[in-house]
C-alpha cells in the first residue's frame, strides 16, 4: 500500500498545476466551512457567556419587547406601577428597576464611551448585587449614602487601552461633563458588557441624564428557589397586560428568562450556520466535481500507462486503488490547506474584530472535532468523486489501452 | 528427452466486430512452444501478429479455441487471473518500450514486483542486479525521457525479467531502434535464452532478425502456414 500511495503522490506531483487548480475548489469550500463555523461557534460561546452571569432563577422585564438598545423607541416605559405589581406576585422573591444610559466618558483627557447602569437603593440594592454576584476587587461597592460616585467594571482598571492608563478608586472621571468619583472596581466577569459598565446610584444617574423618577428600562425579577419560573413568567405577563391595558399577543413589553433569550439567539445563529453549511456545501460539491473532471482527464491521459501496468501484472483492483488514492489525496491535501486557511481567516478576523470593537464579541472557536471532521470529509469527498473515474480506469481492456496513443 | 510444452495454442479464432462486419484476426491458429525454446513468429502487417501476441501473452482471450499454459487452459480465465499469469509467468518487451514515464529506470523495474507484493528490500536488490545485467548500472535513477531508445529497451528487457518469468514475449523489440542498437538488444535476448534458459517468443516482420531464433513460424491471414527449424 505504501508503494501505491507513493506512486499516486508522484503522479499528482507530475501534474502540479492541475493538481493545485483542482484542490482550490476543495480548499475554498473547507476554508469557508472552518472559518465560518469557527466564528459562528465563537459568537455563540461569547453570547452564551454574556448571559452566563444571570442565573436561571431570574426574569427580566423590558418595555421594548426585546433586548433593544436601552431607552430607544420605547413608547411606554416601565414604571413603579409595574414594579410594585411584580413584587406582589407569589413566588417572586424580589424585583428591582434599573435605568441604562450611554454617554461621553472622559478620563486622563481622553474621551471614550460610557455605558451606565443604575443601582437601586435599600433592599433592592441587595437583590441587584446578589443577582449580578457583585464583588469589589478594588475599593468598595456603592452604598445608599454615596453621591457623585461611580463603581466601574473591570476593564477600566485592567486595560489601559481605553484611556491611556488604568482608572483607580479615588480617581475622578467625567460622565456627560459631570465630575464623578470612582469608589471601586468590580471583579472581572469575563463579560464584555458588564466589565465595561459604569454603575451609579439611581438618583445620581436620573439627575445626570434627566430621566423621570418612576421610569425604568428594565426590571430584574428574582424568583424563589423552588418556584416554577414559567408559571411566574405567565403571571407577570398577565398582570402587566392588565396594568398596561393590552391584549394577549399585542404586548408592548416582554418577560424573558435568560434561557429564552439564549434560545432565540441560538436559533438565529443556527439559521446562519445552516446557511453557511449550504453555501460551503455547494462550493464543496463544485470542488468534488472538479476532482472528478481531473481524474477522468487523468484516466484518459494515462490509458496507455494503465495498459502497460496491466500487461506487467496489475489487477483491475490495483488500478482502481491507484486512481482512488490519487483522488483521495487531492481531497485530503485540499482539505488540509483549506482547514489551515480557514483557521487563519477566523483567528485573523477575530483579531481585527478585537482591535476595532475592543471586545471579544467576534472570536474564533475552532475545535479539533471541526478540523478532524473537515479533513475526513474532504478525504471522503475526494474518494467519492474519484470512484467513477477509478472504476473506468480499472475496467480498461489491456489490449485497447496498450494500443491507445495520445 | 524433449522439453515439455510450455505454451500451446489450439485452433484459436479471434473475431472483432467492426460495425456489421466481422473481422477474423486469427482463423484457427495452432502454435506450440517448448520450455527453453527461442521461437520467432514472422508475418507481414495484417497477418494477425499483434492478435497472436495478445493471445500468447494472456492479454486477451480467444473468441474460440484453447490456450494452454503448462497444460492449464487459460482461454476462459477472468481478467484478474490473467493479470496474475502475466505478472508472474510472462515478461513483455514491446516495440514502443512502454516504460512508465514518471518513474525512474529502477522504479520501472520494481513495478511488476510491487504488483506481486515482493518486499521492498528484495525488489531494490533485484532491480539493481537486472539493471547491471543490461549494462545500465549507471542509469538507475534516470527517467525514460533521459535515456536513448536502446537504453530504454534494455530497461524494458530488465523489467520483463523482474518476476523471473518462464516466458519472455518480445513484440518487434528492435522495431524502433537503429540497426546497431537493435543488434545489441538482440544480443541480450540471445543471452537470456542461452544463459538464463528463458523461453523466448519474438514476433517480427524482419527476416534477418528471425534468423537468430531456433525456429521460425510464418503467420499469414490468421494461421501459421509454415514452421522452419534452424541450426
Amino acid at each position: 500500500m505504501k508503494d501505491y500511495i507513493k506512486f499516486a503522490f508522484d503522479n499528482l506531483r507530475h501534474r502540479k498545476i492541475r493538481s493545485w487548480l483542482t484542490m482550490i475548489g476543495i480548499f475554498i469550500g473547507i476554508a469557508s466551512v472552518v472559518a465560518l463555523i469557527g466564528l459562528g461557534e465563537g459568537l455563540r460561546e461569547t453570547i452564551n457567556s454574556q448571559f452566563g452571569f444571570l442565573g436561571t432563577d431570574i426574569l427580566s422585564v423590558t418595555a421594548s419587547g426585546g433586548f433593544g438598545p436601552p431607552g430607544t423607541g420605547v413608547v411606554d416605559p416601565l414604571s413603579d406601577k409595574e414594579l410594585d405589581a411584580i413584587k406582589k406576585i407569589a413566588g417572586v422573591e424580589g424585583a428591582a428597576g434599573r435605568i441604562m444610559e450611554s454617554g461621553k466618558l472622559v478620563f486622563n483627557r481622553k474621551v471614550g464611551f460610557g455605558f451606565a447602569i443604575s443601582l437601586p437603593d435599600g433592599e433592592d440594592r441587595k437583590v441587584m448585587e446578589h443577582l449580578m454576584n457583585m464583588e469589589a476587587q478594588k475599593g468598595r461597592l456603592l452604598e445608599d449614602s454615596d453621591s457623585g460616585a461611580v463603581f466601574l467594571g473591570a476593564s477600566f482598571y485592567e486595560s489601559d487601552e481605553l484611556f491611556g492608563k488604568p482608572i483607580l478608586p479615588g480617581n475622578k472621571i467625567e460622565l456627560n461633563d459631570e465630575e464623578l468619583k470612582v469608589i471601586g472596581i468590580l471583579e472581572k466577569k469575563g463579560n464584555f458588557q458588564l466589565d465595561g459598565t459604569v454603575f451609579m446610584n439611581e438618583d445620581d444617574l436620573r439627575n445626570l441624564v434627566g430621566r423621570p423618577d418612576d421610569e425604568y428600562d428594565i426590571i430584574a425579577v428574582q424568583v424563589g428557589k423552588n418556584a416554577d419560573i414559567a408559571k411566574i413568567q405567565a403571571s407577570i405577563e398577565k398582570k402587566l397586560r392588565k396594568i398596561r391595558d393590552v391584549d394577549e399577543g399585542e404586548e408592548d413589553f416582554s418577560v424573558e428568562t435568560p434561557a429564552s433569550v439564549l434560545e432565540s439567539v441560538n436559533s438565529v445563529l443556527l439559521g446562519i450556520q445552516i446557511f453557511v453549511y449550504i453555501i460551503a456545501g455547494i462550493s464543496l460539491l463544485v470542488g468534488g466535481i472538479g476532482i472528478m473532471n481531473t481524474m477522468y482527464t487523468a484516466v484518459v491521459e494515462r490509458t496507455k500507462e494503465v495498459g502497460i501496468m496491466k500487461s506487467i501484472g496489475a489487477k483491475n483492483s490495483t488500478i482502481f486503488i491507484l486512481f482512488f488514492i490519487e483522488s483521495g489525496f487531492l481531497g485530503t491535501v485540499g482539505g488540509m490547506i483549506g482547514a489551515t486557511l480557514g483557521y487563519i481567516i477566523a483567528t485573523g478576523l477575530a483579531f481585527v474584530g478585537k482591535l476595532v470593537l475592543g471586545s471579544d464579541l467576534i472570536s474564533a472557536s475552532i475545535s479539533p472535532t471541526l478540523i478532524i471532521g473537515s479533513l475526513l470529509f474532504s478525504f471522503i469527498l475526494g474518494s467519492f468523486f474519484g470512484t467513477l473515474p477509478a472504476i473506468r480506469a480499472a475496467k480498461l481492456n489491456p489490449v485497447d489501452a496498450l494500443r491507445y496513443s495520445k | 528427452m524433449t522439453a515439455p510444452t510450455i505454451i500451446k495454442i489450439v485452433d484459436v479464432w479471434k473475431t472483432y466486430k467492426m460495425g456489421d462486419v466481422e473481422v477474423h484476426a486469427l482463423r484457427g491458429m495452432n502454435f506450440e512452444v517448448k520450455d527453453g525454446e527461442f521461437v520467432a513468429i514472422m508475418g507481414p502487417s495484417g497477418s494477425g501478429k499483434s492478435t497472436a501476441v495478445n493471445m500468447i501473452g494472456a492479454l486477451d482471450i480467444p473468441t474460440k479455441g484453447k490456450i494452454y499454459l503448462d497444460r492449464k487452459d487459460i482461454s476462459k480465465l477472468s481478467e484478474s487471473s490473467l493479470a496474475q499469469i502475466r505478472g508472474r509467468r510472462i515478461g513483455f518487451i514491446f516495440q514502443q518500450f512502454n516504460l512508465i514515464p514518471t518513474l525512474t529506470a529502477k522504479e520501472n523495474i520494481m513495478l511488476p514486483m510491487v504488483f506481486q507484493g515482493t518486499p521492498a528490500k528484495k525488489r531494490i536488490a533485484r532491480a539493481e542486479k537486472l539493471l547491471k545485467m543490461v549494462d545500465l548500472g549507471d542509469r538507475m535513477d534516470h527517467r525514460p525521457t533521459e535515456m536513448s531508445g536502446g537504453q530504454q529497451q534494455r530497461v524494458a528487457i530488465a523489467r520483463s525479467l523482474a518476476n523471473d518469468p518462464e516466458v519472455v514475449l518480445a513484440d518487434e523489440p528492435t522495431g524502433n531502434l537503429d540497426s546497431k542498437t537493435g543488434n545489441m538488444v538482440m544480443d541480450f535476448l540471445k543471452k537470456l535464452h542461452k544463459e538464463e534458459g528463458k523461453t523466448i517468443i519474438m514476433v517480427t516482420h524482419d527476416a534477418n532478425l528471425s534468423k537468430q531464433a531456433q525456429r521460425i513460424d510464418y503467420l499469414r491471414d490468421g494461421i501459421i502456414i509454415k514452421s522452419k527449424k534452424q541450426r
